[in-house]
């Protein structure tokens, strides 16, 4: 069965249906989004329980002919870390769909063409991760940035057309230097055997150090403003305040993933000589991003702009613990990048409720919700928790591995990075106090607590964060072969116990 | 080594209690706080059967283990979700759930009138759930969960009102504090992982003996921040004092008999580490002792009830902490410590709570007086607690700490000398503040306002007071007759290295003790009942009391060198990023825009038709392309 091109087909399906739905029916758009989210996410699991997980190679794979002449083929196939991030996007889509239930109220464009656009980028968020033919995994990586724009553009709020240019321009301007990249790759390949864009022949070119460094900066830089690094970061916070909840729970959880899971997938497999070159400037942007994110986060005064930070901080773990070449850390990156998600999709859905109930965004605002509105609070101070990785919930398993397995080799960056988990603590309880705690804000006396559809949308989301806290063991084992795939393939092998210097 | 498949059973009992109370919602009010009760006794009870099992087994089986599952697995990473008992943590067990139990019956007629007490049962068994997985954990990382665990039901427990504002500020101060605790504990684990490719209990024993004493120092290090931390011990002690916003069962168990001790619990454990690291043992001697100290001064000086005895807690676990830094000769001593402390403390701590609860809240001793006459039992339970603390023959304390002061004086040089005689000066002033916190409270004439009607507490409180007092009176000789509890740990501890030095005779060091305590106590009574008490703090005090007053300035400290420079360089990074970072990219755009003229049209409109072509032409393009590959 072709499983890929099945799960990217799907929700351009459900949109077709949207799109022909009477324009009036704006239910019935909503039932079809989330109906075909839900098929998508049910077909991505049906395809997950057929995985190998002790086979490294690309899985599923799929080779269509696009444009012949130019080498260009619609090429599929997913590793256990791509296969890993499909399903969490998949997951998370029906989630936001019926988080947000009426987030396309109010918006420049019809309901209609809410849900068509979240259903487009569904298809390209599958496709992004599955591509393995590098013309096609650009024009996706660009593509996306279009329902991304217009969503954010046409159904945020405050200064939504600024932001979302903001994030355009930057993207754009990675993408343009990606470009450049892919197109000197495409040229030298026809210099050494044919022209192509397959990953997996283009790994094997042969090119100086110098053209090998400047490729792969052109790649780095593109994915570092997706995911973001420090100092490409600052896209992040307007795009995060002005977007709907929901749009941001699948920038910030999916689509800035692409940006690690790029580095990982292309840097690392192209540029293995580069990228070693690179990794002590990249560890330390790693560094300074975790604790700067952090800082950042405990200035916040906005719930929405507070959260962006935090994630910058999570992003500066996934890329140290990309770079770190250690099994435990690798696979503890891409085990932080699903946990991640969930975490983050927690965080700004009940932010999106309760800004929605009381009408601003800003933190003072809020008040004593604790005995207001006790289930919303209870469900934000949990994925509050998960948020600064609390020993039992999923955060913690993957920011332990990422930080012990950078230990074993980069100790100085594993120890600045821990100081990030006092910094988590501020950066969760302080707006946790705000919020929740002291006497009841006025104005808040009547918000009503969570309804059913919204309890319904936030319960799998805390479940999956509990359960991998303490059984990740289904998911880690998936990952395992792979990330130990990756540093093998970079030469490197887990440093020994350093024991027996007596 | 003996495998058993019940040993979860200890903590899933009060987790599902836990669980349910909290999922319940209101629909469990009405019996909430007696599940959570029958919870923590049933996990008493199994505690009791495993502790028969055990005492049926010959010396070299009585640690039991249990596998529950794989729960971390990468590389040469592998940690289970295991449990393990040994003569140790059965210890502990037994504390936990049983001052924990009581304390529960306790909060059932403490809390009644609190429209959340099932809330508040809920987060008493979560805790129980913790300390429990804390003290039974097969490693460093499944003790983690616990140690942390236990952090989050301290944490909702001290905000258990966090309406006021100043309670949900000790709560997370308190959180914040112990996270700096934990990160030393992450650090440990680490070190542990990066030198000896293990995080077990069992397999850095085994490594000990050969890997290098630097990084065995390192991870001690890291250690005894973890446990400083945890157990307020210097310099991580400034939490304690506000951790009292708390109900007081709450001060009771956590902040007193249980979770407090944890450190103390996570030295002993880690023995194998810290008897091979000489420099990392004299830190954790040095911080006992200046903690010890510490606490003793600030207790001189508070005139809240929970807040002296809060420091006094500190004190006290700063005797344990010391213990623990003599090695294998002060193990037995700590946890001697630790038993009897749990008793006293919690029995006097619940004392406070009787108090508070027949006084309107009050907490201010200077508000109180002669309360004896109007709460007999309460003065006769919290009187024999007095009693233990001081360490007067033959109650808890005297066993306890006497073993600690003779073990110090022990371990021989200049050393034991400036040990020895810290822990008598401690001694001294602990029997001064206690004596103060009697007579203010028990004795002397009412200073109480007219709205004040003191009564006894109903039977469901003085309960619990009456067996804690049981144990404030007899767990002492229990523990220690024919060194029952040194024997019981004995084969837990390497005592290779084991040099008594015998300096001082047990009797002399009795002699000592006591004649210090005869001191503080004459001291006190000259002081506060030999004149009349105001009932308004004086303010015309030595420069002394009013450091001891700001808990020696830690705050002050705090504020000044962390917390200021840390608000000065968050408020100076969010505008950096606004303006430099944010600035210089703006810039950049500005310029490309002003150079090109052909960009000057790049405004929403422009960008959004271009981006909608792009769109439909994208979708046109897949369309196409799927119709030719079909």
């Amino acid at each position: 069965m072709k499983w890929l091109s099945l799960l990217m087909l799907l929700p351009l399906a459900g949109a077709a249906i949207i799109a022909a739905l009477p324009k009036n029916n704006e239910k019935a758009a909503k039932q079809a989004a989330l109906a075909t989210t839900l098929v998508v996410m049910a077909a991505t699991i049906a395809m997950a329980v057929g995985f190998q997980r002790d086979n490294v190679d690309l899985q599923f794979v799929e080779n269509y002919a696009w444009i012949p002449s130019f080498g260009i083929n619609f090429a599929l196939g997913v590793d256990a870390i791509a296969l890993v991030l499909i399903l969490m996007s998949t997951i998370l889509a029906p989630v936001v769909v019926l988080a947000g239930w009426n987030e396309a109220h109010g918006g420049r464009w019809s309901v209609k063409t809410f849900y068509v656009l979240i259903l487009v980028l569904e298809t390209m968020m599958i496709g992004v991760f599955a591509a393995t033919d590098l013309f096609l995994f650009y024009v996706i990586f660009e593509a996306m940035l279009i329902p991304v724009y217009f969503l954010i553009g046409g159904y945020g709020s405050g200064e939504r057309s600024a932001a979302a240019v903001k994030f355009l321009l930057y993207s754009l301007f990675g993408g343009l230097l990606m470009l450049a990249s892919i197109i000197a790759l495409y040229v030298m390949s026809g210099a050494q055997g044919g022209h192509t864009f397959d990953l997996d022949k283009l790994s094997q070119l042969q090119m100086s150090s110098t053209t090998q460094n400047l490729l792969f900066l052109g790649f780095f830089i593109a994915f570092a403003i997706k995911a973001p690094v420090w100092p490409f970061h600052t896209w992040l916070p307007d795009a995060a305040k002005s977007a709907t909840p929901g749009t941001s729970v699948l920038l910030l959880g999916v689509l800035d993933k692409v940006g690690t899971f790029g580095m990982i997938r292309y840097c690392l497999t192209l540029f293995p000589e580069a990228s070693k070159t690179f990794t002590p400037l990249i560890m330390i942007l790693a560094v300074i991003s975790i604790v700067y994110g952090a800082f950042l986060a405990i200035g916040a005064k906005d719930i929405k702009r507070l959260i962006a930070y935090t994630s910058i901080s999570h992003f500066g773990f996934i890329t140290m613990g990309i770079f770190a070449m250690t099994s435990q850390a690798q696979s503890g990156a891409t085990l932080y990048m699903f946990n991640h998600g969930f975490s983050t999709a927690a965080l700004f859905l009940v932010a999106g409720w309760m800004i929605a109930r009381r009408g601003s965004s800003t933190i003072s605002e809020f008040g004593g919700l604790q005995r207001v509105t006790p289930v919303m609070a209870w469900s934000f101070f949990i994925a509050g928790m998960s948020s600064l990785a609390l020993p039992g919930l999923s955060s913690f398993v993957s920011e332990f591995l990422v930080l012990v397995g950078t230990f074993t080799r980069y100790p100085v960056h594993a120890i600045i990075a821990t100081f990030g988990i006092v910094l988590a603590a501020l950066y969760i309880l302080i707006p946790v106090q705000k919020a929740l705690h002291g006497p009841t804000t006025v104005g808040n006396e009547n918000l009503k607590d969570l309804n059913l559809r919204e309890k319904v949308a936030i319960a799998p989301v805390i479940a999956v964060i509990v359960v991998l806290g303490f059984y990740p063991s289904p998911l880690l084992n998936v990952i395992n072969p792979a990330a130990k795939h990756v540093i093998s393939q970079m030469g490197f092998t887990d440093p020994v116990p350093s024991i027996g210097d007596k | 080594m003996t495998t058993s498949s019940s040993l979860v059973y200890l903590i899933a009992l009060p987790l599902a209690g836990a669980v349910l109370l909290l999922l319940g919602g209101r629909r469990t009010d009405k019996w909430g706080h007696l599940l959570g009760t029958a919870m923590s006794a049933s996990s008493f009870g199994v505690g009791l059967y495993q502790l028969m099992l055990m005492l049926d087994r010959p010396t070299e089986q009585r640690p039991v283990s249990q596998k529950l599952f794989e729960w971390i697995n990468v590389g040469e990473f592998k940690v289970d979700a295991g449990l393990l008992l040994d003569q140790l943590s059965i210890c502990f067990v037994l504390l936990i759930t049983g001052v924990g139990t009581l304390i529960h019956i306790y909060s059932i007629s403490y809390m009644s009138h609190d429209k959340d007490r099932r809330r508040f049962f809920a987060y008493l068994n979560l805790f129980i759930a913790a300390m429990l997985l804390l003290v039974l954990g097969d490693s460093y990382l499944n003790l983690y969960v616990g140690w942390e665990g236990v952090g989050l039901a301290s944490y909702l427990l001290i905000g258990f009102w966090n309406q006021k504002p100043a309670y949900a500020t000790a709560s997370k101060k308190a959180f914040v504090m112990n996270r700096i605790g934990d990160m030393g504990l992450s650090f440990a684990i680490m070190i542990a992982f990066a030198t000896m490719g293990t995080v077990s209990f069992a397999g850095v024993q085994e490594h000990a003996h050969h890997a290098s004493e630097a990084a065995l120092t390192g991870m001690g290090i890291m250690l005894l921040v973890a446990a400083a931390g945890k157990s307020a011990q210097f310099p991580l002690q400034a939490w304690l004092g506000d951790a009292m916003a708390g109900p007081t069962p709450v001060s009771a168990l956590i902040h007193a008999a249980t979770m407090v001790t944890a450190g103390v619990y996570l030295i002993t454990r880690s023995n194998f580490v810290f008897d091979a690291a000489p420099t990392a043992q004299l830190l954790v001697v040095i911080v006992g002792a200046i903690t010890l100290m510490f606490g003793a001064l600030i207790g001189t000086a508070k005139d809240d009830i929970k807040k002296a005895l809060a420091a006094s807690t500190m004190s006290q676990i700063g005797y344990m902490i010391l213990a623990a830094g003599l090695g294998p000769v002060g193990y037995a001593f700590a946890i001697m410590h630790l038993l009897t402390h749990g008793f006293f403390k919690a029995g006097m701590f619940l004392g406070a709570g009787s108090v508070m609860h027949g006084m309107n809240d009050e907490v201010n001793m200077r508000k109180y007086g002669a309360l004896r006459k109007f709460m007999p039992i309460t003065f006769v339970t919290f009187g024999l607690g007095y009693l233990a603390i001081l360490g007067v023959p033959p109650f808890a304390g005297f066993y306890s700490k006497d073993m600690i002061i003779e073990t110090a004086f022990n371990a021989g040089g200049a050393k034991g000398i400036i040990l020895g005689v810290t822990t008598l000066i401690g001694a001294a002033i602990t029997a001064f503040y206690m004596t103060r916190v009697m007579i203010l409270t028990f004795t002397g004439t009412k200073r109480w306002d007219d709205n004040a009607h003191p009564h006894e507490s109903p039977w469901l409180m003085w309960l619990p007071m009456a067996v804690l007092a049981i144990g404030s009176v007899s767990s002492g000789y229990l523990l220690s007759s024919g060194g029952a509890l040194e024997n019981w740990l004995h084969p837990l501890f390497d005592h290779h290295a084991e040099h008594e030095h015998h300096l001082l005779e047990p009797i002399v060091v009795s002699a000592m003790a006591l004649t210090m305590v005869a001191i503080g106590v004459a001291i006190a009574f000259s002081k506060y009942a030999r004149q009349e008490v105001s009932s308004v703090a004086p303010e015309n005090v030595s420069i002394f009391t009013k450091i001891a007053r700001q808990d020696l300035m830690q705050d002050r400290f705090n504020e000044a060198v962390f917390m200021r420079p840390g608000q000065a360089l968050t408020t100076t990074l969010v505008a950096a990023d606004e303006v430099v970072i944010d600035g210089a990219v703006r810039g950049v755009g500005q310029a490309a825009m002003s150079s090109g003229s052909a960009l000057r049209g790049l405004q929403n409109g422009y960008v959004r038709s271009y981006a909608a072509l792009i769109l439909v032409g994208a979708i046109a393009l897949i369309g196409a392309i799927w119709v030719v590959v079909q």
